[in-house]
């Protein structure tokens, strides 16, 4: 992630104003791949490690959960400049600042669980 | 030795990301880090304030040790494999420049505007940490997951619920950096 710069702010900034390939590049190739692997274990029925079944469930559907929390999520991703998987990697980086944005992110999935009930999903 | 420093292309990073989530369904588990957060908040006890955390996170405690890999490999890849630097495209280089006042795109990693300690105590800085880290832990938990869990684990098994909020995520993106941006900066 870190090596990747899908990790900085500024690459995710960049994303959003389409100025490189970048950012579309790793999603893309690690999806073509993804999606290839996973049709792969489907059609042989690959199992994971001592023989369970992969865990390839399907979501339940549901339109206003997936747009509306994706939206938020956007919203986010886009100021802070970070998913959940390069805030750990910057505070790893020394970046002190984004222990700030962790806490926040766990007061935001803590506010969400009281919530739950009277939230469309 | 420069090269060692330099970024890693799209497509070496890309690849290696798939490279990881099957290796997480090989060992039988899911490729999702924001599902991490929700495990923190029941390690601190908020399974007393609702049923949501109450649930057996030590089953969940491979992906504490996935959080932990992060953490390491931010460090080792920032103190020995990286000039911390980040060339982004000119023309955005230059609008942050101009329109927002950021101008430590090619200089630093992470805006030192918003990411210096020293900015720590700007109000400003504050809301947009506090306000996006929010948005980030509420809507990922909202929406079931965040980029790895939809846009990565859910788009490549072809989930339509995982296509709808990754076009989620690009909606809520937009408009903050196109619509929000100005008026907040």
């Amino acid at each position: 992630m870190y090596k990747s710069e899908a990790a900085s702010w500024f690459r995710i900034y960049e994303m959003f104003e389409f100025g490189s390939f970048h950012m579309y590049g790793i999603i893309g190739s690690a999806l073509l791949i993804g999606v290839l692997g996973v049709q792969i274990i489907k059609r042989k029925n690959i199992k994971a490690m001592g023989g369970q079944e992969m865990q390839l469930n399907p979501k339940e559907m549901s339109i206003p959960r997936y747009l509306i929390g994706g939206i938020i999520f956007g919203l986010g991703w886009a100021l802070a400049g970070a998913c959940p998987g390069p805030m750990y990697v910057l505070a790893g980086s020394g970046y002190i600042s984004i222990l700030v944005v962790i806490a926040a992110a766990l007061f935001g999935t803590f506010v969400y669980g009281l919530l739950r009930h009277k939230l469309p999903h | 030795m420069e090269w060692i420093y330099e970024p890693w292309p799209w497509y070496f990073s890309g690849p290696l990301i798939a490279v990881t989530m099957f290796v997480l369904l090989y060992t039988g588990k899911q490729f999702g880090m924001s599902s991490n957060l929700r495990t923190m908040c029941s390690i601190g006890g908020a399974g007393k304030a609702a049923d949501f955390f109450k649930f057996d996170w030590k089953k969940e405690r491979w992906n504490l040790m996935v959080v932990l890999g992060a953490v390491l490999g931010g460090f080792f890849a920032s103190t020995y494999l990286s000039s911390n630097t980040v060339e982004i495209n000119e023309q955005v280089a230059n609008k942050l420049s101009t329109e927002y006042g950021i101008n430590s795109a090619g200089e630093a990693y992470m805006p030192t505007e918003i990411f210096a300690l020293e900015n720590l105590g700007n109000p400003l800085v504050l809301f947009v940490l506090i306000a996006g880290g929010f948005m980030v832990g509420f809507g990922a938990r909202y929406a079931g997951g965040c980029t790895s869990g939809h846009a990565i684990s859910g788009l490549s098994n072809l989930q339509l619920p995982s296509l709808i909020a990754v076009i989620g995520f690009f909606i809520g993106g937009l408009i903050m950096i196109h619509l929000l941006y100005p008026l907040i900066f």
